[in-house]
Parts: C-alpha cells; structure tokens; sequence
C-alpha cells in the first residue's frame, strides 16, 4: 500500500516534468520547425482566412474586441516575463496595482466577449460554418480554455500581476537558458497549471492553424512605397 | 521621361450587343473553382443600373480609389494610419450579399426523385453552404432596365442628371439603355497595389498587366476594398484574392484573351500604349476638369523619336516598339480621340477606354410619328436632344467633363453622317463634310475610322505584342539562370488552411 503511494507520488512528479520541461520544450521546438517549414514549403497556406466576405456584422463584435484584447494581454505577459522588477516596482503602490489589475481584467473581459462571439458566429451561421477547419475547432476552444482560465486565476490567485513576477518569470527564464526549475510551478493551484499547460499547447498547434497569420503581420506596408512595379526581364522589383 | 508600356483596351459600346459571351468565356477558364463561383473578372452591366456588386460606382459606401490632397493623392479607404486598426474588421468591404450568393440546381433530383403525385422539381441550392435558397440577386439582375424603378434608379451617375432628365429617362419613348462590359482596368496608377498591406500585388513591368501573388496574399482583402471598380475579388475559400489577369498565359503565347477572343459583337480592341511613368503621380493628383485630358498626354506618340529611344533604353525590343506602333487602341484615344476612359475622377488612370455609345439615336415623336429624325440631315443637328443625357455619359467616362463627351459624340456622329452620305447618298456630300469639320476631323480620318469600327480584322482588332517568355525572360537572360525557378507552377492544392 505504502509503495504504491509512493509510486504514484513519483508518477504525479515526474508528470509535472513532462508537462512542464517536456511540453514547453516540444512546443518550442515544434513552432520553430513547423512555421519555418510551412512557410518555406506551403507559402500559400499562409493567410489569416479572413471571413467577413461571408459574414461582416456579428464579426466586427467578435475580431475587433478579441484582437485588442488579445494583444494587450500578450504585451501584458511579455512585460512581466521581461522585466518583471519594473512590475513588482509598478505594483509596490496599491493604487497601482489596481489600475493595472483592472486593465487587465478589462481586455481579459474583451478578449472573452470576442471569442464566445466568435465562436457563436462560427457554429450558427452556415455560410461560416462551410469555411470551419478542425484546427480553428482546436484552436478556438485551446483559446477559450486559455480566456477562462486566465479570468479564473486573475479572480481566485491575486495579486497575478505581482507573483507572476516572482514565480512564473524565473520559470520561464529557466527555460530558456536550458536549466529548467520547476520547484515553484509545481506547487502551483491548478487553475495555473491550466493556464502555463494551454500557453504551451498553444504555442505547439500555432503553425498549424491560422494563427500563423501573426507572423505575417504586414508591418512594412506602414514605409512602402505605394506602387510596385516588377519586371520579368531585368528581375527587378521597383516601388514607386 | 521614363517610357513604360501598356497593353491597354478599347471597348467599342456602339457595337456591345450585351450577350455576355465575355463573361462566360472568362468564367468558365478562370473562376469555376470552389470559392471563385460568384466572381466574375469580366461582366456585363446595364447602363442606367446599379451594376455589379450593386452601386460599386458610389465611393462613399465602398470608399475605394484615391482622392486628391494638397497636390498629391491618397487612398479612400485605408490610410497607412488607418490600415493596422482596421486590420481586424475593414469597415467598408464588400460583402457577399453585396455581389450575390452562387447558386445552382438540384438538377439530379429530376432524375432520381422517387415516383410520386407531383412533378419533381429543381431546386436551387447555395453554392456556398449547399442549402436550398431563394434567389434574390444575381450579377445581372438588372439585365435589359429588368425592375428598373427598384434597381436602376440607384445607379450613382444618375446623381449628375436633373430630376426632369431622370423622369424622362423612365418615359416610354425616351427609354434607353446600353450596355457596360468591364474588366480589370490595369490602371496606371492602381489603388489595388497601393493597399496591398502584404505587398502581394504588383504591375508588370513589361506589359503593365496587375497581379496578385498568390502565395504573398494573406486575405487583408485591402486590394477589394480600395479597387474602385471592384475588380478585385476574395476568394472565401481559399482566403486568397483574385483579379483578371488579362489572360496573361493567352498573351504570352500571342493569343487575345478569353473576353477579347469571344466577342459576339466584336468590340473589343488590343493593342500596346506607351506613356510616361515619371507623370503618373502628378496626372494622378489633378483637378476632375482637368485629369482626362491629362491622362491622354501621358500617353506617348510612339513614332516620336525621343519616346523610340526612351522606350530602347527601358529595355524594348525594336519589334516591340513596331507594335505599339501599330495599336489600335493608340489610334482610339490618342490620335482619334474618341475613346475615354471609366471614372477617371476615382484617379487610378485606368487603361481600359471605352468608345461612348451613338445608339439610339435622337428617337423622338414629332408630330405624333415616331422617328429617328425628321431630316437626314438633322441627324446631326438634334445631337445636343439624344435620349441618353449627356451629363450621364459624361458623369461615366469624363470624369463629369461635358465637351469632352460632346467632342467624341459629335466626331462619332460626324463619321456617320458621312458615311451615310457616301453610301445611301440621301444626305448632300456638303452636309457631310460640314460636319466632319464642325466635328473637328477630315475625311481619311472618318475613313480610317470607320474602317476600324466596322471593318478590322482580328490581327488589326488585337495587336498582340511580342510578350513570349522565351522573348520576355530567355532572350536577356541565360535560361539556364532561370532552371528551377520558373515554369513549375503550384505544387500545392488551392484549399484553405494546413
């Protein structure tokens, strides 16, 4: 009985290294391949399959509200992972970390407003439904997990913004320079756990879904010239 | 003076019976694939009417092409400020509903059907979702002035003529219409390119002809939007974009395209132009009275020596100049005049000009008999009386500039009137030359013009150029620089997603 214990203590231990070193190191390796080998090998399949051609009302209260929200939220992670002194600086006065709690909680609300638009959008209309691959299925309900869970933790684990500083930071460091440390997130709640597990499945399926169209983002159109002129005979490109 | 070449277009609407052979003949080689179904690179409108996708003419539900700006131009619809924030919803795209939904009809239900009380019938089906519909449009639906007073009375140059004139058009004997076939205009100066955030369109540098690579689309649709034409044309299956591409692979192998080919009614001409890249900008950005006239001097006289050695040291074979030289379309609009170019006051520069429609001529009811003309002779005087108001044309093709369009309808006239002189013999040869004169033309002119209306033959219709591959690319280049790059084509199925 005793041992049997004790095995599945040592199989509970070492799933936390799968889910935690193995995972994320699969994930990585899996997005650098496969964006790389996608976009190399099957450049046509790189678009953001954009369908407001078929459904333009119900998508503008679903994309707008989730991108913004999304993308203040992943800046919101990336600040914490960089410079997470600057946060726990940022929040060492109340009232500080208030607003940016409530910030957060508000793209958060954003985000999830546009996905369970979004996904309404695509399960009701059959003009979208037509154009629904299984990765957006995949995709969409790994986000929402992601959504919920993150509301879920900002609500029931506060103060987010302060321990992520002290507790998923160094993790994520770790992880990236080779020397994996998972003593704290393994004491994590579970809601947690949820949240860094989805953020690496994410990260794993992203080059086969459309998420890919993030990499594409066309931000040099902001300096391009606005004409774009190319001859076949001198194999020139020249913008006017 | 940077020459460049075009291979322009002139659609004769005098001769446009509206039988859409062009249409069909484009459709069925380009857009009969899933996700193409509703796209037509070449259709056929009926003028007055809303066109297709409905009411494309009015910029300010569409917001396409450029508009003027302190002396230069910018694009209607994304901005480079404005274009990251709508990123994730275009505010002004066309939708589906805006072109129609495709359909088609459970024809194997006739067969199939089990023995039954009733007919079996052919239901139509979405081509989209497969689901049985009601068919409410359609990229004709107002073929021939059909429900006119719902449709056609929404057409956005209908704005340009007075209320009288809009009741008169409605009248029975005064009911006209004609018919507007359009492609990709291959615009100088194309809105589409501009408002690629992808930078996946593009214009060839050898023929002008715009495309969009497919494989650097990444369905931001900013080409559909900006098109003021709306020629460009979202794929929702693929999430790609897709245009006329003037049938390229035809030219290249030194056949007319598809639409050109096909024509019933033999209206369509071919042929190259030359012109000064270096003015496109500032032609671009001028006023709306003063941009038609300015876009016909862009073009060059390719007989000019200067412009002959512009165009060698950008590259153009001797034979390719021989050409140019030969275009019809050069004869049209620059030495004829007569043919003009769609909205110019969107400001693209389109290459595409259309020779504005004679018919019907002057029908009016004179002392309760219905007639052409009383007189032959006044065939010409009643001009300023035609059915179709000239501010309507003008509002079409002059970018709202009156004496241009009186200008080409008078010689058009002139050439007739002529003609008939000649032929029939009822009018005096006096008359006739009186007004070729009035109408600022001579009497070889009226000839040659006639000659290429009524009478060119195919080669003289399409003055195709030599565009071959092996001249475009293997003649300057070794081809062996080019093994492994060209001529391979798609290796992978045009589907959406992984």
């Amino acid at each position: 009985m005793h041992s049997l214990l004790a095995q599945t203590d040592s199989l509970l231990v070492n799933l936390d290294e799968v889910l935690f070193v193995g995972l994320p190191y699969t994930a990585i390796v899996l997005f650098l391949y496969a964006t790389i080998r996608r976009y190399v090998a099957r450049p046509y399949s790189y678009s953001s399959y954009s369908s407001q051609f078929l459904e333009n009302r119900k998508l503008f209260y679903a994309s707008a509200p989730w991108h913004f929200g999304i993308l203040a939220l992943f800046f919101g992670h990336l600040i914490g992972f960089l410079i997470p002194s600057g946060v726990l600086w940022w929040n060492s006065v109340p009232a500080r970390l208030y607003v940016i709690e409530l910030s957060a909680m508000i793209f958060a609300v954003l985000a999830l407003v546009g996905l369970v638009g979004a996904l309404h959008r695509r399960f009701t209309n059959s003009r979208i439904r037509v154009v629904t691959t299984k990765m957006d299925v995949i995709i969409i309900v790994l986000l929402l997990i992601q959504v919920l869970s993150g509301i879920w933790i900002a609500l029931f684990h506060r103060w987010g913004t302060s321990w992520f500083a002290g507790v998923m930071a160094p993790y994520l460091w770790s992880l990236f320079k080779f020397s994996p440390d998972i003593t704290a997130v393994r004491e994590m709640p579970f809601a947690i756990k949820l949240h860094v597990v989805g953020a690496f499945l994410i990260l794993a399926v992203f080059p086969f879904t459309r998420l890919v169209h993030l990499l594409v983002l066309p931000l040099s159109y902001m300096w391009r010239l606005p004409q774009q002129v190319i001859w076949n005979r001198q194999r020139k490109t020249r913008q006017t | 003076m940077d020459v460049r070449a075009q291979v322009s277009m002139v659609f004769h609407l005098d001769k446009c019976i509206g039988c859409h052979t062009c249409s069909i003949s484009c459709k069925n080689i380009w857009t009969d694939r899933r996700g193409t179904e509703y796209m037509w690179f070449n259709n056929v409108e009926t003028k007055p009417g809303t066109g297709y996708p409905t009411q494309w003419e009015d910029q300010e539900k569409y917001k396409g092409g450029w508009e003027a700006k302190g002396g230069t131009v910018q694009l209607k619809s994304t901005s480079k400020a404005k274009y990251l924030p709508n990123i994730f919803h275009h505010p002004h795209m066309p939708t589906m509903d805006d072109y129609y939904e495709p359909w088609t009809y459970q024809y194997e239900n006739l067969f199939n059907a089990p023995a039954g009380d009733d007919q079996p019938i052919a239901r139509a089906v979405s081509m989209v979702t497969g689901e049985p519909m009601e068919i409410k449009a359609g990229p004709n639906w107002d073929d021939d002035l059909g429900g006119s007073p719902i449709y056609a009375s929404n057409d956005p140059n209908l704005k340009a003529i007075t209320e009288e004139q809009r009741q008169q058009l409605n009248a029975l004997e005064r009911l006209v219409f004609f018919y507007f076939p359009r492609i990709c205009n291959h615009c100088l100066n194309p809105a589409c390119v501009a408002s690629c955030p992808s930078g996946a369109l593009y214009k060839r540098g050898e023929d002008g002809i715009v495309l969009i690579n497919q494989k650097v689309c990444r369905a931001w649709r900013s080409c559909v939007s900006a098109c003021p034409y709306k020629k460009s044309y979202f794929n929702w299956s693929t999430g790609k974009s897709e245009k006329c591409l003037l049938c390229y692979p035809r030219l290249e192998t030194g056949q007319a395209p598809a639409c050109f080919h096909s024509c019933v009614g033999r209206i369509r001409y071919l042929g190259l132009l030359f012109y000064d890249a270096d003015r496109i900008k500032d032609v671009a950005a001028l006023p709306d009275d003063k941009i038609v006239e300015a876009q016909r001097e862009l073009i060059l006289d390719p007989f000019d020596p200067e412009v002959i050695a512009g165009a060698k040291k950008n590259g153009m074979s001797d034979e390719f100049i021989e050409f140019a030289q030969l275009s019809p379309v050069y004869k049209f609009v620059k030495v004829w005049k007569i043919a003009l170019p769609p909205h110019l006051e969107y400001r693209t520069l389109p290459m595409l000009f259309y020779v504005p429609p004679l018919l019907p001529v002057l029908g009016s009811k004179d002392a309760d008999i219905y007639s052409s003309a009383s007189r032959p002779e006044d065939l010409f005087h009643k001009f300023d009386e035609m059915r179709i108001p000239m501010d309507y044309l003008a509002s079409l093709f002059c970018a709202g500039k009156v004496d241009l369009m009186k200008y080409t309808l008078k010689k058009l006239m002139a050439v007739r009137v002529f003609k008939r002189a000649q032929t029939v013999g009822d009018i005096a040869m006096a008359t006739a030359l009186e007004s070729l004169h009035a109408a600022d033309t001579t009497e070889e002119e009226a000839e040659a013009i006639y000659r290429m209306t009524s009478l060119p033959t195919f080669s003289q219709r399409f003055v195709i150029p030599p565009l071959h591959r092996e001249m475009a690319v293997e003649a300057y280049k070794d081809p062996q620089d080019f093994k492994k790059s060209v001529g391979f084509g798609f290796t992978e199925a045009p589907k959406r997603g992984l």
